[in-house]
Protein backbone atom coordinates (compact mmCIF):
# COMPACT_ATOMS: atom_id res chain seq x y z
CA UNK A 1 0.00 0.00 0.00
CA UNK A 2 1.72 3.44 -1.13
CA UNK A 3 1.48 6.33 1.34
CA UNK A 4 -0.17 9.71 0.91
CA UNK A 5 1.88 12.61 1.05
CA UNK A 6 -0.08 13.80 3.77
CA UNK A 7 1.04 10.74 5.86
CA UNK A 8 4.42 10.78 4.81
CA UNK A 9 4.83 14.97 5.94
CA UNK A 10 3.40 13.79 8.88
CA UNK A 11 6.32 10.91 9.53
CA UNK A 12 9.12 13.14 8.55
CA UNK A 13 7.63 15.70 10.87
CA UNK A 14 7.84 13.32 13.73
CA UNK A 15 11.41 12.25 12.48
CA UNK A 16 12.80 16.08 12.36
CA UNK A 17 11.25 16.90 16.20
CA UNK A 18 11.85 13.81 17.71
CA UNK A 19 15.25 12.54 16.47
CA UNK A 20 16.21 16.02 15.23
CA UNK A 21 16.90 14.58 11.32
CA UNK A 22 15.06 16.24 8.75
CA UNK A 23 14.49 14.29 5.49
CA UNK A 24 11.91 17.03 4.19
CA UNK A 25 14.52 17.81 1.12
CA UNK A 26 14.64 13.91 0.26
CA UNK A 27 13.96 12.83 -3.53
CA UNK A 28 10.31 11.56 -2.96
CA UNK A 29 10.23 8.80 -5.11
CA UNK A 30 13.18 7.04 -3.12
CA UNK A 31 11.97 7.97 0.27
CA UNK A 32 8.80 6.47 -0.64
CA UNK A 33 9.77 3.54 -1.65
CA UNK A 34 12.70 3.14 1.10
CA UNK A 35 9.70 4.16 3.79
CA UNK A 36 7.23 1.18 2.48
CA UNK A 37 9.97 -0.70 2.76
CA UNK A 38 11.19 -0.31 6.46
CA UNK A 39 6.50 -0.28 7.18
CA UNK A 40 7.09 -3.64 5.54
CA UNK A 41 10.43 -4.92 7.68
CA UNK A 42 8.67 -3.90 10.76
CA UNK A 43 5.14 -5.25 10.34
CA UNK A 44 3.68 -2.13 10.28
CA UNK A 45 1.10 -1.10 7.90
CA UNK A 46 0.95 2.43 8.82
CA UNK A 47 3.34 4.78 8.88
CA UNK A 48 1.22 6.59 12.19
CA UNK A 49 1.52 2.76 14.13
CA UNK A 50 5.40 3.27 13.02
CA UNK A 51 6.10 6.66 14.28
CA UNK A 52 4.45 5.12 18.13
CA UNK A 53 6.64 2.24 17.75
CA UNK A 54 9.93 4.62 16.95
CA UNK A 55 8.55 6.69 20.28
CA UNK A 56 7.97 3.61 22.20
CA UNK A 57 11.30 1.49 21.55
CA UNK A 58 14.17 3.63 22.44
CA UNK A 59 16.20 1.12 20.18
CA UNK A 60 13.91 1.40 17.58
CA UNK A 61 15.14 5.00 15.98
CA UNK A 62 18.27 3.30 15.45
CA UNK A 63 16.81 0.50 13.90
CA UNK A 64 14.71 2.69 11.72
CA UNK A 65 17.68 5.17 10.51
CA UNK A 66 19.61 1.95 9.26
CA UNK A 67 17.00 0.44 7.61
CA UNK A 68 15.49 3.54 5.94
CA UNK A 69 18.94 5.06 4.62
CA UNK A 70 20.71 3.28 1.48
CA UNK A 71 23.94 1.67 3.17
CA UNK A 72 24.84 -0.01 -0.51
CA UNK A 73 28.24 0.28 -1.27
CA UNK A 74 31.04 -1.69 -2.56
CA UNK A 75 34.70 -1.25 -3.03
CA UNK A 76 36.61 0.68 -6.53
CA UNK A 77 32.80 1.09 -7.40
CA UNK A 78 33.05 2.17 -11.26
CA UNK A 79 36.40 1.46 -11.67
CA UNK A 80 36.46 3.77 -14.38
CA UNK A 81 36.13 6.64 -11.48
CA UNK A 82 39.64 5.10 -9.87
CA UNK A 83 41.70 5.21 -12.93
CA UNK A 84 40.42 8.35 -13.54
CA UNK A 85 41.71 9.70 -10.16
CA UNK A 86 44.85 7.95 -10.23
CA UNK A 87 45.26 9.12 -13.57
CA UNK A 88 44.22 12.67 -13.84
CA UNK A 89 43.55 13.81 -10.39
CA UNK A 90 46.06 12.36 -7.64
CA UNK A 91 48.95 14.02 -10.10
CA UNK A 92 47.22 17.35 -9.30
CA UNK A 93 46.96 16.74 -5.54
CA UNK A 94 50.62 16.35 -5.33
CA UNK A 95 51.22 19.74 -5.58
CA UNK A 96 49.92 20.31 -2.51
CA UNK A 97 51.61 20.19 0.47
CA UNK A 98 48.86 18.68 2.60
CA UNK A 99 45.79 17.13 1.27
CA UNK A 100 42.90 17.28 3.13
CA UNK A 101 39.86 14.44 1.68
CA UNK A 102 36.65 14.49 2.68
CA UNK A 103 34.35 11.50 1.70
CA UNK A 104 30.83 12.55 2.59
CA UNK A 105 28.21 10.10 2.61
CA UNK A 106 30.80 7.36 3.23
CA UNK A 107 28.26 4.42 4.25
CA UNK A 108 30.10 1.29 5.62
CA UNK A 109 33.54 3.00 4.30
CA UNK A 110 34.49 0.73 1.31
CA UNK A 111 34.68 3.81 -1.12
CA UNK A 112 36.78 4.85 1.45
CA UNK A 113 39.57 1.94 2.12
CA UNK A 114 39.55 1.89 -1.95
CA UNK A 115 40.85 5.68 -2.09
CA UNK A 116 43.46 5.13 0.78
CA UNK A 117 44.65 2.32 -1.07
CA UNK A 118 45.03 4.40 -4.46
CA UNK A 119 47.04 7.19 -2.21
CA UNK A 120 49.08 4.55 -0.84
CA UNK A 121 50.06 3.38 -4.14
CA UNK A 122 50.86 6.61 -5.19
CA UNK A 123 52.59 7.67 -2.81
CA UNK A 124 50.39 10.16 -1.08
CA UNK A 125 48.72 8.81 1.53
CA UNK A 126 51.68 10.34 4.46
CA UNK A 127 50.65 13.65 3.13
CA UNK A 128 46.78 13.12 3.81
CA UNK A 129 43.96 12.83 6.13
CA UNK A 130 40.98 11.72 5.11
CA UNK A 131 37.67 12.64 7.27
CA UNK A 132 34.72 10.69 6.04
CA UNK A 133 31.39 11.22 7.28
CA UNK A 134 27.93 9.62 7.21
CA UNK A 135 24.77 10.31 9.28
CA UNK A 136 24.61 6.95 10.04
CA UNK A 137 26.49 6.04 13.42
CA UNK A 138 26.03 2.20 12.95
CA UNK A 139 27.57 2.79 9.31
CA UNK A 140 30.50 4.77 10.92
CA UNK A 141 31.05 1.88 13.64
CA UNK A 142 31.61 -0.44 10.80
CA UNK A 143 33.56 1.69 8.88
CA UNK A 144 35.66 2.51 11.95
CA UNK A 145 36.47 -1.00 12.75
CA UNK A 146 37.54 -1.73 8.77
CA UNK A 147 36.33 -5.17 8.34
CA UNK A 148 34.66 -6.77 4.96
CA UNK A 149 33.51 -10.07 4.45
CA UNK A 150 36.27 -12.74 2.68
CA UNK A 151 33.25 -13.51 0.08
CA UNK A 152 33.03 -10.00 -0.94
CA UNK A 153 36.98 -9.76 -1.87
CA UNK A 154 36.97 -11.84 -5.14
CA UNK A 155 34.49 -9.09 -6.54
CA UNK A 156 36.72 -6.39 -5.21
CA UNK A 157 39.65 -7.61 -6.60
CA UNK A 158 38.52 -7.89 -9.61
CA UNK A 159 37.02 -3.90 -9.55
CA UNK A 160 41.07 -2.83 -8.24
CA UNK A 161 42.09 -4.60 -11.29
CA UNK A 162 39.68 -2.81 -13.56
CA UNK A 163 40.48 0.53 -11.67
CA UNK A 164 44.41 -0.29 -13.03
CA UNK A 165 45.52 -1.23 -9.86
CA UNK A 166 47.90 -4.04 -10.20
CA UNK A 167 49.40 -4.74 -6.96
CA UNK A 168 49.43 -7.57 -4.82
CA UNK A 169 45.88 -6.85 -3.57
CA UNK A 170 46.29 -9.52 0.02
CA UNK A 171 48.96 -6.75 1.48
CA UNK A 172 46.00 -4.86 2.15
CA UNK A 173 44.28 -6.54 4.49
CA UNK A 174 44.91 -9.32 7.14
CA UNK A 175 42.24 -11.97 6.25
CA UNK A 176 40.62 -14.04 9.91
CA UNK A 177 37.45 -15.91 10.46
CA UNK A 178 36.04 -15.35 7.19
CA UNK A 179 37.36 -11.71 7.54
CA UNK A 180 39.19 -9.48 5.98
CA UNK A 181 40.61 -6.65 7.92
CA UNK A 182 41.89 -3.49 6.24
CA UNK A 183 45.78 -2.48 7.21
CA UNK A 184 46.64 -0.27 10.39
CA UNK A 185 48.38 2.16 7.90
CA UNK A 186 44.78 2.42 5.95
CA UNK A 187 43.18 2.93 8.80
CA UNK A 188 45.01 5.61 10.72
CA UNK A 189 44.87 8.14 8.04
CA UNK A 190 41.23 8.27 8.27
CA UNK A 191 39.20 10.24 10.72
CA UNK A 192 35.42 8.73 10.36
CA UNK A 193 33.13 11.19 11.91
CA UNK A 194 29.35 11.52 12.11
CA UNK A 195 27.84 14.85 10.10
CA UNK A 196 24.83 15.64 8.95
CA UNK A 197 24.91 17.30 4.83
CA UNK A 198 21.60 18.78 5.50
CA UNK A 199 22.03 20.12 8.93
CA UNK A 200 25.83 20.57 9.69
CA UNK A 201 28.45 23.29 8.58
CA UNK A 202 32.05 23.00 7.23
CA UNK A 203 34.25 21.47 9.37
CA UNK A 204 37.94 22.13 7.39
CA UNK A 205 39.43 22.99 4.08
CA UNK A 206 39.84 20.24 1.68
CA UNK A 207 41.75 20.00 -1.46
CA UNK A 208 39.63 16.75 -2.66
CA UNK A 209 35.73 16.16 -1.83
CA UNK A 210 34.38 13.25 -2.77
CA UNK A 211 30.44 12.84 -3.09
CA UNK A 212 28.93 9.53 -5.11
CA UNK A 213 25.57 9.08 -5.19
CA UNK A 214 24.15 10.85 -2.19
CA UNK A 215 22.90 13.63 -4.63
CA UNK A 216 20.00 11.09 -6.05
CA UNK A 217 18.55 10.89 -2.75
CA UNK A 218 18.61 14.94 -2.10
CA UNK A 219 15.43 17.15 -4.43
CA UNK A 220 17.33 19.90 -6.42
CA UNK A 221 17.41 22.41 -3.47
CA UNK A 222 18.65 20.12 -1.13
CA UNK A 223 20.95 19.80 -3.60
CA UNK A 224 21.92 23.10 -4.15
CA UNK A 225 22.30 23.79 -0.54
CA UNK A 226 24.71 21.25 -0.30
CA UNK A 227 26.91 21.67 -2.86
CA UNK A 228 26.76 25.64 -1.19
CA UNK A 229 28.26 23.71 1.75
CA UNK A 230 31.10 21.69 -0.63
CA UNK A 231 31.99 25.01 -2.90
CA UNK A 232 32.74 26.83 1.02
CA UNK A 233 35.13 23.62 2.22
CA UNK A 234 37.21 23.46 -0.92
CA UNK A 235 40.46 24.27 -1.15
CA UNK A 236 40.37 27.26 -4.14
CA UNK A 237 41.58 24.64 -6.99
CA UNK A 238 40.11 21.96 -5.40
CA UNK A 239 38.26 19.01 -6.45
CA UNK A 240 34.85 17.99 -6.38
CA UNK A 241 33.68 14.38 -7.55
CA UNK A 242 30.22 13.71 -7.73
CA UNK A 243 28.46 9.88 -8.93
CA UNK A 244 29.11 9.17 -12.24
CA UNK A 245 25.43 9.79 -13.53
CA UNK A 246 25.17 12.83 -10.91
CA UNK A 247 25.99 16.24 -12.11
CA UNK A 248 25.81 20.21 -11.02
CA UNK A 249 22.55 21.01 -11.96
CA UNK A 250 22.59 25.05 -10.21
CA UNK A 251 24.06 27.24 -12.74
CA UNK A 252 24.90 29.24 -9.51
CA UNK A 253 27.43 26.78 -8.50
CA UNK A 254 28.24 25.65 -11.91
CA UNK A 255 29.73 29.06 -12.33
CA UNK A 256 32.10 28.24 -9.59
CA UNK A 257 34.07 25.64 -11.29
CA UNK A 258 35.01 24.23 -13.88
CA UNK A 259 34.73 20.42 -15.20
CA UNK A 260 38.09 18.34 -14.74
CA UNK A 261 36.39 15.39 -16.00
CA UNK A 262 33.04 15.21 -17.78
CA UNK A 263 32.22 11.61 -18.15
CA UNK A 264 33.84 10.73 -14.15
CA UNK A 265 31.66 13.75 -12.85
CA UNK A 266 34.84 15.89 -11.53
CA UNK A 267 34.98 19.50 -10.82
CA UNK A 268 37.03 21.79 -10.02
CA UNK A 269 37.03 24.90 -7.82
CA UNK A 270 38.02 28.28 -9.98
CA UNK A 271 40.53 30.05 -8.08
CA UNK B 1 6.33 14.69 -19.74
CA UNK B 2 4.00 15.09 -16.82
CA UNK B 3 1.80 11.87 -15.28
CA UNK B 4 -1.14 14.16 -14.89
CA UNK B 5 -1.56 14.50 -18.77
CA UNK B 6 -3.39 11.17 -19.89
CA UNK B 7 -2.53 11.54 -23.37
CA UNK B 8 1.32 10.67 -21.74
CA UNK B 9 2.50 7.07 -22.38
CA UNK B 10 5.00 4.97 -21.38
CA UNK B 11 6.84 1.44 -22.21
CA UNK B 12 8.55 -0.87 -20.03
CA UNK B 13 10.78 -3.12 -21.62
CA UNK B 14 12.13 -5.71 -19.17
CA UNK B 15 14.55 -8.15 -20.14
CA UNK B 16 17.65 -10.70 -18.66
CA UNK B 17 19.38 -13.91 -20.29
CA UNK B 18 18.21 -13.97 -23.60
CA UNK B 19 16.94 -10.69 -23.77
CA UNK B 20 19.10 -9.25 -26.44
CA UNK B 21 17.87 -10.80 -29.57
CA UNK B 22 14.14 -10.49 -29.16
CA UNK B 23 14.82 -6.34 -27.69
CA UNK B 24 16.65 -5.85 -31.04
CA UNK B 25 14.11 -6.78 -33.03
CA UNK B 26 11.40 -4.90 -31.01
CA UNK B 27 13.41 -2.03 -31.29
CA UNK B 28 14.53 -2.11 -35.10
CA UNK B 29 10.91 -2.47 -36.09
CA UNK B 30 9.42 0.69 -33.50
CA UNK B 31 8.09 3.55 -36.17
CA UNK B 32 10.68 6.23 -36.97
CA UNK B 33 8.89 8.80 -34.81
CA UNK B 34 6.44 7.89 -31.63
CA UNK B 35 4.74 9.06 -28.57
CA UNK B 36 5.87 7.35 -26.36
CA UNK B 37 8.70 6.88 -23.62
CA UNK B 38 10.38 3.74 -23.70
CA UNK B 39 12.60 3.08 -20.77
CA UNK B 40 14.65 -0.45 -21.08
CA UNK B 41 15.13 -2.17 -18.08
CA UNK B 42 18.16 -5.38 -18.81
CA UNK B 43 19.77 -6.62 -16.17
CA UNK B 44 23.81 -6.65 -16.73
CA UNK B 45 27.07 -6.67 -14.66
CA UNK B 46 27.70 -4.64 -12.63
CA UNK B 47 31.43 -2.98 -12.69
CA UNK B 48 32.28 -4.03 -16.24
CA UNK B 49 32.26 -1.27 -19.26
CA UNK B 50 29.10 -1.57 -21.09
CA UNK B 51 28.42 0.46 -24.44
CA UNK B 52 24.96 -1.50 -24.52
CA UNK B 53 22.76 1.84 -25.08
CA UNK B 54 25.15 2.13 -28.50
CA UNK B 55 24.67 -1.45 -29.47
CA UNK B 56 20.99 -0.71 -29.17
CA UNK B 57 21.38 2.53 -30.96
CA UNK B 58 22.75 0.87 -33.78
CA UNK B 59 19.19 -0.89 -34.23
CA UNK B 60 16.61 1.68 -34.19
CA UNK B 61 16.35 5.25 -35.46
CA UNK B 62 15.69 6.65 -32.21
CA UNK B 63 19.19 7.00 -29.89
CA UNK B 64 19.04 4.81 -26.85
CA UNK B 65 20.53 7.08 -24.15
CA UNK B 66 21.20 6.51 -20.11
CA UNK B 67 19.90 8.58 -18.16
CA UNK B 68 21.22 10.61 -15.35
CA UNK B 69 19.74 11.59 -12.06
CA UNK B 70 17.10 13.95 -12.69
CA UNK B 71 16.91 14.30 -16.39
CA UNK B 72 13.31 14.38 -18.00
CA UNK B 73 11.52 11.52 -18.71
CA UNK B 74 10.67 12.63 -22.58
CA UNK B 75 8.37 11.13 -25.16
CA UNK B 76 9.64 9.90 -28.48
CA UNK B 77 12.68 8.80 -26.81
CA UNK B 78 14.33 5.73 -25.48
CA UNK B 79 16.40 5.02 -22.27
CA UNK B 80 18.40 1.87 -20.73
CA UNK B 81 18.10 1.86 -16.99
CA UNK B 82 22.17 2.44 -15.73
CA UNK B 83 24.29 -0.26 -14.41
CA UNK B 84 24.19 -0.66 -10.97
CA UNK B 85 21.23 1.69 -10.08
CA UNK B 86 17.68 1.09 -9.56
CA UNK B 87 15.34 3.26 -12.25
CA UNK B 88 12.49 5.23 -10.98
CA UNK B 89 10.42 7.51 -12.09
CA UNK B 90 8.99 10.85 -10.04
CA UNK B 91 5.73 12.49 -10.08
CA UNK B 92 6.88 15.99 -11.63
CA UNK B 93 8.14 13.44 -14.45
CA UNK B 94 11.91 12.93 -14.12
CA UNK B 95 13.88 10.13 -13.68
CA UNK B 96 15.40 9.38 -10.38
CA UNK B 97 17.83 6.47 -9.45
CA UNK B 98 18.91 4.77 -6.62
CA UNK B 99 21.50 2.88 -5.91
CA UNK B 100 20.07 0.36 -2.78
CA UNK B 101 19.64 -3.52 -2.04
CA UNK B 102 19.51 -5.51 -5.39
CA UNK B 103 15.78 -6.97 -5.52
CA UNK B 104 15.93 -10.46 -7.10
CA UNK B 105 19.42 -10.21 -7.14
CA UNK B 106 19.23 -7.45 -9.45
CA UNK B 107 20.11 -3.60 -9.96
CA UNK B 108 18.54 -2.36 -12.01
CA UNK B 109 15.60 -4.45 -11.08
CA UNK B 110 12.65 -4.57 -13.44
CA UNK B 111 9.94 -4.95 -10.21
CA UNK B 112 11.65 -1.47 -8.78
CA UNK B 113 10.94 0.54 -12.24
CA UNK B 114 7.14 -0.76 -12.80
CA UNK B 115 6.51 -0.52 -8.70
CA UNK B 116 8.18 3.27 -8.97
CA UNK B 117 5.64 3.90 -12.47
CA UNK B 118 2.52 3.17 -10.96
CA UNK B 119 3.57 4.89 -7.82
CA UNK B 120 4.48 7.97 -10.07
CA UNK B 121 0.84 7.17 -11.48
CA UNK B 122 1.50 6.70 -14.71
CA UNK B 123 -1.62 5.67 -16.08
CA UNK B 124 -0.86 4.31 -19.92
CA UNK B 125 1.79 1.80 -19.49
CA UNK B 126 2.63 -0.87 -21.44
CA UNK B 127 5.13 -3.52 -19.89
CA UNK B 128 6.96 -5.73 -22.38
CA UNK B 129 8.91 -8.46 -20.20
CA UNK B 130 11.28 -10.47 -22.40
CA UNK B 131 13.52 -13.87 -21.92
CA UNK B 132 15.57 -13.94 -18.75
CA UNK B 133 16.49 -16.82 -16.16
CA UNK B 134 15.26 -15.56 -12.57
CA UNK B 135 11.79 -14.00 -11.32
CA UNK B 136 12.27 -10.12 -11.34
CA UNK B 137 9.10 -8.34 -13.52
CA UNK B 138 6.18 -10.87 -11.94
CA UNK B 139 5.65 -8.77 -8.79
CA UNK B 140 5.99 -5.46 -10.95
CA UNK B 141 3.54 -6.81 -13.47
CA UNK B 142 1.18 -7.35 -10.56
CA UNK B 143 1.22 -3.88 -9.94
CA UNK B 144 1.04 -2.57 -13.41
CA UNK B 145 -2.27 -4.77 -14.08
CA UNK B 146 -3.39 -3.84 -11.00
CA UNK B 147 -2.98 -0.15 -11.97
CA UNK B 148 -4.91 -0.61 -15.10
CA UNK B 149 -1.86 -1.17 -17.41
CA UNK B 150 -1.28 -3.89 -19.62
CA UNK B 151 1.51 -6.06 -20.07
CA UNK B 152 2.92 -8.77 -22.98
CA UNK B 153 5.11 -11.41 -22.01
CA UNK B 154 7.44 -13.27 -24.30
CA UNK B 155 5.74 -16.44 -24.83
CA UNK B 156 8.03 -18.98 -22.72
CA UNK B 157 8.48 -21.45 -24.87
CA UNK B 158 9.77 -18.84 -27.30
CA UNK B 159 12.34 -17.30 -24.68
CA UNK B 160 16.01 -18.66 -24.99
CA UNK B 161 15.62 -18.31 -20.82
CA UNK B 162 11.79 -19.49 -19.98
CA UNK B 163 12.40 -18.59 -15.94
CA UNK B 164 11.52 -15.26 -16.26
CA UNK B 165 8.34 -14.97 -18.43
CA UNK B 166 6.89 -18.29 -16.81
CA UNK B 167 7.09 -16.80 -13.66
CA UNK B 168 5.48 -13.57 -14.84
CA UNK B 169 2.82 -15.67 -16.62
CA UNK B 170 2.09 -18.00 -13.41
CA UNK B 171 2.18 -14.91 -11.12
CA UNK B 172 0.06 -13.08 -13.18
CA UNK B 173 -2.74 -15.86 -15.73
CA UNK B 174 -4.03 -12.47 -17.31
CA UNK B 175 -1.29 -11.40 -18.72
CA UNK B 176 -0.66 -11.47 -22.49
CA UNK B 177 1.78 -14.36 -23.57
CA UNK B 178 2.35 -13.68 -27.13
CA UNK B 179 5.12 -14.36 -29.42
CA UNK B 180 7.71 -11.74 -30.46
CA UNK B 181 5.93 -10.53 -33.72
CA UNK B 182 2.50 -9.97 -31.74
CA UNK B 183 4.35 -7.84 -29.38
CA UNK B 184 5.55 -6.24 -32.33
CA UNK B 185 2.51 -5.34 -33.67
CA UNK B 186 0.84 -4.03 -30.59
CA UNK B 187 3.91 -2.04 -29.26
CA UNK B 188 4.13 -0.11 -32.45
CA UNK B 189 0.33 0.64 -32.31
CA UNK B 190 0.48 1.65 -28.67
CA UNK B 191 3.63 3.73 -29.19
CA UNK B 192 2.07 6.15 -31.56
Amino acid sequence: MPFSIPQVHAFLNLVREKWGYDFSGYAEASLHRRLRRVAELAHTPSLEKLGKRLQSDPHAFNWFLENFTVNVTEMFRDPEFYACLRKQIFPVLETFPHINIWHAGCSTGEEVYSMAILLQESGLLSRCRIYATDLNPANLEKARAGIVATPMLKEYIQNYRLSGGVEDFTQYYTALYGNAIFQKELREKITFLQHNLVADGVFNEFQLIICRNVFIYFKRNLQEQVLGLFTESLAPLGFLALGTKESILSARIQARFEVASRPMKIYRKKY
Amino acid sequence: MSFSNAAAKMVIMGGSAGSMQPMMLLLSALPATFRAAILLVVHRQRNVHSNLHEILSQHCSTPVREPEDKDPIQAGHIYLAPQNYHLLVETDGNFALEYSEPVCFSRPSIDVTLQGAVWAGVKNLLVVLLSGANTDGAAGIAAVLKAGGQAFIQLPGMAEFPAMPGGALTRNPEASARDIPEISGYLNQFVM
